[in-house]
């Protein structure tokens, strides 16, 4: 034997014997988990970059694209919701008002739809290589969270442009906001994705249900609207505000929609609210981040 | 087995269940009965198996052995259904080459991309970059998307960057065989370093040759169990055993159908030059006399008998038969006693068998015995390998 195959056999006799794959146990593995997520940081970025390059590769406007369709969505709002129905006329810089909505959304509708789609995209590396799978869901939020950066650069220029640039306090709401954002759908995605593999219903669910959350938060008509309706139903009410998409638009508009200020009704206790729904999604990004490793041992052979 | 063990595999077992539905609703509508559409099928059945460090492991089987199956559960991809696996040390798996390469990025893209899914960081990569570069010897390409590089291209650069990685075990299956000869020379090379190295490779495939010539140890699996374990030679034995009583079995069951000429050997006999019999001993040199006798129950026509040497391993060394002999042999029906004499065997020492074959006039054989016999040959220590020469040695 070689030098090197001496040392090598004696440094692997020091070694303890582990596992091969992940560890198993519900609570235990946390630890080991982040761990190993940790190891692969690296490859993480990586595969963001992969996300990326690939997306407009061969493109002529390149990057362009990723601002096409949410200026092409706002204004088609714009028109057809602020200018024929009017809702302009009650909101004012009603142009603010919405890309605000549609930018917190984006990111929360890309986390999910690409997060749920991630493994049974990357099938291929997952049957061949062992690796944490967490990070092909997370990888996704990298790469939602870039296009995000984008818009929401745009967003800051444009209230800049209008004249009513957030200043002070109001910013306070927006790290806490965009936590609760990232929380939830980093949640969403590991649990919808690992659920793909078995059910591939899932991909048309969250199709569904986000069109239907989508009109269910405060994106193109504002809250007063919605406080307006419902001023005889509190419960009602309190159960719109339990959705924390609400929550994050409302956040997002306190910080960025300075003309909001002049609505009639606020969401009462935003900061609280919002405090609550991220401790909640800690716990939920815990809770699906371990039903993933649960289910994440038959991928192979699932896919 | 000495040294450490690297790789313990205690009682595993892998039940997949076949499914023969997938959505939503087909589940539901077939809740109750949904054992109806599950199918047991055990890929592999109560498995101990331990390699410890710097050996070379070659599991081999029939297809559907489970083999994979089990090279997956060590790559951690499959978790065993009961049992376990335990590993010592880094591992790589070359289970698919280029699985994580996206044909839309750059080639110096994927080999980053690739790296680090099989475990180096940037740093490591940067180090190894140019040696992978040239390695794979498309230098002149590594800036094209990978998706216009022809496929031995493609895994020539993937097989570049898999075997720069640093691992203590490697996984490999079925990937030996990829480009071109001067490729494969190089990538056989590379494993030889490896083992030199001290690194523990398994190794799954269906080349038995390869099995012979690099690993030092064998495991034969059948339908998900281990059926033999140890030396290659002994193991593929095991392995050629069954496949030929598999083999047989298909010819018997042909044989029933079929109405072609039947005949086979009854006998076979080797004597020596020197008039040893039996399981003779041979000088180099010498000749040796292969005695064949067959039976045929129905008349034979256009047809021909053949002889050949082999070593142990079952790599045929020489062959030879009636027609490439220049001889035509008559209509034949009954028993029969034929000769062949194979002059000057220049073999070096070792053990030997001979295989005979009986061949139909269509090119269907009729009859053919893998080891009918065998011999040894003693050398004159001189040299090592299977052919003799008469070696001398001059200082100019």
């Amino acid at each position: 034997m070689t030098d090197t195959a001496t040392t090598r056999a004696v440094r692997l006799a020091a070694e303890p014997l582990r596992e091969a794959g992940p560890r198993p146990g519900f609570a235990t593995g946390t630890l080991s988990s982040l761990r190993d997520i940790a190891a692969h940081s690296e490859l993480m970025g990586f595969l963001v970059r992969r996300e990326l390059k690939s997306r407009y590769k061969d493109s002529a406007l390149g990057f362009f694209w990723s601002l096409i369709r949410p200026l092409a969505m706002l204004l088609i709002y714009y028109v057809a919701l602020g200018k024929f129905l009017g809702a302009a006329r009650s909101i004012p810089d009603f142009a603010i008002f919405i890309y605000t909505g549609l930018t917190a959304w984006g990111l929360f509708a890309e986390v999910v739809t690409v997060g749920t789609a991630s493994i049974v995209a990357n099938s291929g590396l997952i049957k061949k290589v062992y690796l944490p799978r967490e990070v092909f869901p997370l990888s996704t939020v990298g790469s939602a969270v870039f296009s995000f950066l984008i818009q929401l650069g745009i967003l800051i220029a444009a209230t800049a442009v209008v004249g009513r640039f957030p200043t002070g306090i109001r910013w306070f709401y927006f790290p806490l906001s965009l936590a609760v954002l990232l929380v939830f759908s980093t949640a969403l995605a590991l649990l919808l994705s690992a659920v793909n593999v078995y059910l591939r219903d899932v991909g048309y669910l969250v199709e569904v249900a986000l069109m239907i959350l989508f009109w269910g938060s405060p994106i193109v008509y504002s809250w007063s609207l919605v406080h307006r309706q419902l001023l005889k139903y509190p419960t009602l009410e309190q159960l719109y505000l339990l959705n924390p998409i609400t929550l994050v638009v409302c956040g997002f508009q306190r910080t960025f929609w300075v003309a909001g200020d002049a609505q009639p009704f606020q969401v009462t206790a935003l900061g609280e609210r919002l405090g609550i729904a991220l401790v909640v999604g800690v716990l939920l990004l815990w809770v699906c981040q371990r039903t993933f490793a649960r289910l994440q041992a038959n991928f192979a052979q699932e896919l | 087995m000495d040294g450490t063990p690297v790789i313990r595999i205690e009682n595993v077992s892998k039940r997949f269940v076949i499914r023969k539905e997938k959505s939503l609703k087909e589940r539901l509508v077939n809740f109750g009965r949904s054992n109806l559409h599950k199918d047991d099928f055990w890929a592999l059945q109560d498995v101990d198996l331990e390699v410890s460090t710097g050996s070379t492991v070659g599991l081999i089987g029939p297809n559907g052995s489970g083999k994979s199956t089990l090279l997956k559960m060590i790559g951690g991809i499959l978790q065993p259904t009961s049992g376990s696996v335990h590993l010592r040390g880094r591992l790589a798996a070359l289970l698919e080459l280029g699985a994580g390469f996206h044909p839309d990025l750059t080639g110096r893209e994927n080999v980053y991309l690739n790296a680090s899914i099989l475990g180096l960081s940037k740093k490591q990569t940067d180090l190894h970059f140019d040696a992978m570069v040239d390695f794979s010897g498309i230098e002149p390409f590594i800036d094209t998307q990978v998706k216009f590089y022809s496929s031995g291209m493609y895994v020539r650069l993937a097989f570049a960057v898999a075997v720069h990685v640093d691992p203590d075990i490697l996984l490999v299956d079925e990937v030996l065989a990829v480009g071109d000869e001067q490729f494969q020379r190089k990538c056989l090379e590379r494993i030889r370093g490896f083992q030199h190295e001290g690194r523990t490779i398994v190794l799954v495939t269906h080349g038995l040759d390869q099995v012979a010539e690099f690993c030092d140890r064998a495991v034969v699996l059948e339908h998900g169990k281990v059926t033999a374990d140890g030396l290659p030679r002994d193991a593929l034995k095991v392995l050629r055993a069954d496949f030929e009583a598999t083999r047989q079995e298909e010819v018997d069951r042909q044989d029933e159908a079929a109405t072609r000429p039947l005949a086979r050997f009854t006998g076979i006999a080797l004597r020596s030059d020197s008039g040893a019999t039996g399981h003779p001993s041979l000088m180099t040199g010498e000749g040796l006399t292969v005695a064949v006798e067959i039976e045929a129950t129905a008349p034979l026509e256009d047809w021909e008998i053949g002889v050949g040497i082999s070593t142990p391993l079952g790599t045929a060394l020489y062959s030879t038969n009636t027609r490439l002999l220049g001889v035509k042999l008559d209509r034949h029906v009954g028993p029969g006693r034929f000769e062949f004499h194979l002059g000057q065997l220049a073999l070096g020492e070792g053990d030997y068998s001979v295989h005979t074959s009986l061949t139909g006039s269509d090119g269907t054989e009729i009859d053919l015995v893998p080891q009918a016999a065998e011999f040894s040959v003693e050398g004159d220590g001189r040299s090592q390998g299977t052919l003799a020469a008469r070696a001398q040695f001059l200082a100019l």
